[in-house]
């Protein structure tokens, strides 16, 4: 059966993406960040999962206003990056697994979550910026499948944390219901605190991103009493995409050990955390 | 989440909801229109041309001429739209994030590094 062996939390900012891809991880304004992914570097190298689950958000690059759905997943056997506008190099494709993506949707279809169906996806920064962040390398991420999940976080409503929180328990009950032997991860991205329309831009709380991710691994409700909008005052209109952790969170279920955290203001405008949890279970 | 109207307003923050999309519709529509570099070829050839090609209200046309991203966020542009729009000007997140909060882009950076080094930030 498939495991799922643990989950990441982490930001997705573009200028991440940039600063991989000129050599700066090193350098003294990105080093700060970039030292708390080597726990997770490591964790990767020893685990070697088979495929991720990414849950982001897409910036306009796949779903315009058109058409926004609240969940969508992929079900492709690869999935492209493209032109986003603004110049961040496109990366290669990304392998999927549709056969499994197919389970999970099934799975949640039956478990209430209607999601939308996605056979062809172009993956923006959301995906690519956090999949650079997990697997530096290419060879690497090349070992790894995976199976995008789209949450709208741009457009309110937004669904609700409560509503991530179950979809993520659901995903865990997917997961476990596949018939493969097969090591998965679920990556929950974006946030943490960060604003960046109107006067109030480059709006951070570092108070309140700790405390979330003080409470993430035993009391995730916490974030649940808080409206997207209240959210939205307090982390800012982008922070409210901490609620794509809260996925990740629930799939994971209760058996769970923390093995790093990191927490950093600024990357460009953004406080950026990252949080590794193992599942003792398995 | 129950409906924003009647909502408090939040200092200095925008919420891009139902009304604010309908509003923006066109505006954000033609910024989708630049991941494609043609378009954006096309829109630097003629910038009021592609404007009115998608439809854009004359306030609208005004703040993109003005390249001013909080009178266009106003107008119901939402960000990650307008993040390809201001990338053709060489205007960056941060860049507009200090043209929003009306200080230099020196001063919006050294706000997130104080940021980082308080306790409360």
């Amino acid at each position: 059966m498939a495991r799922l062996i643990g989950g990441v939390g982490s930001s997705h900012v573009p200028a991440i993406g940039n600063a991989i891809e000129q050599g700066l991880i090193s350098d003294p304004y990105w080093a700060p960040f970039f030292d708390g992914y080597k726990p997770v570097w490591n964790w990767m190298e020893e685990k070697k999962p088979d495929v991720a689950i990414l849950v982001y958000n897409d910036h306009g690059l796949n779903f315009f206003l058109d058409t926004m759905p609240t969940f969508a997943i992929g079900a492709a056997a690869e999935y492209q990056n493209a032109d986003e506008g603004w110049g961040l190099k496109p990366l290669d494709p990304f392998q999927g697994d549709p056969e499994f993506s197919w389970h999970i949707i099934d799975s949640l279809i039956h478990d209430e979550f209607d999601i939308t169906m996605c056979q062809e996806m172009l993956v923006d920064h959301g995906f690519t910026v956090p999949m650079s962040l997990m697997w530096p390398k290419q060879e690497q991420r090349d070992q790894v499948k995976v199976i995008p999940l789209c949450v709208n976080v741009v457009q309110y409503p937004f669904p609700t944390a409560r509503r991530c929180l179950k979809l993520g328990e659901a995903i865990g009950k997917a997961v476990a219901s596949y018939d493969k032997d097969l090591d998965v991860v679920i990556l929950g991205t974006g946030g943490l605190s960060h604003q960046l329309d109107g006067e109030r831009a480059g709006h951070t709380n570092r108070e309140f991103d700790t405390e979330f991710l003080e409470k993430l691994k035993d009391e995730p409700e916490w974030l649940l009493k808080y409206s997207n909008y209240e959210l939205a005052e307090i982390v800012g209109p982008q922070g409210v995409e901490m609620i794509m952790w809260l996925i990740m969170r629930g799939a994971l279920g209760d058996n769970i050990r923390e093995l790093s955290r990191n927490y950093h203001i600024p990357i460009s405008n953004t406080a950026a955390g990252v949080i590794l949890f193992e599942n003792e279970a398995v | 989440m129950k409906s924003l109207a009647g909502k408090k307003p939040i200092p200095g923050t925008m919420v891009f909801e139902g009304r604010m999309a309908m509003k923006g519709y066109a505006l954000n529509k033609m910024c989708f229109s630049f991941n494609k570099a043609e378009n954006r070829d096309a829109f630097k050839a003629d910038e009021d041309g592609y404007c009115t090609k998608y439809g854009l209200t004359d306030e609208q046309r005004d703040a993109v001429k003005k390249r001013n991203v909080l009178a266009l966020l106003n107008l119901g542009g939402n960000i990650y739209y307008l993040a390809k729009l201001t990338g053709m000007f060489g205007l960056n997140m941060q860049d507009i994030g200090a043209q929003q909060a009306g200080i230099s882009l020196e001063e919006f950076k050294a706000k997130l590094l104080a940021a980082g080094e308080t306790k409360n930030g």
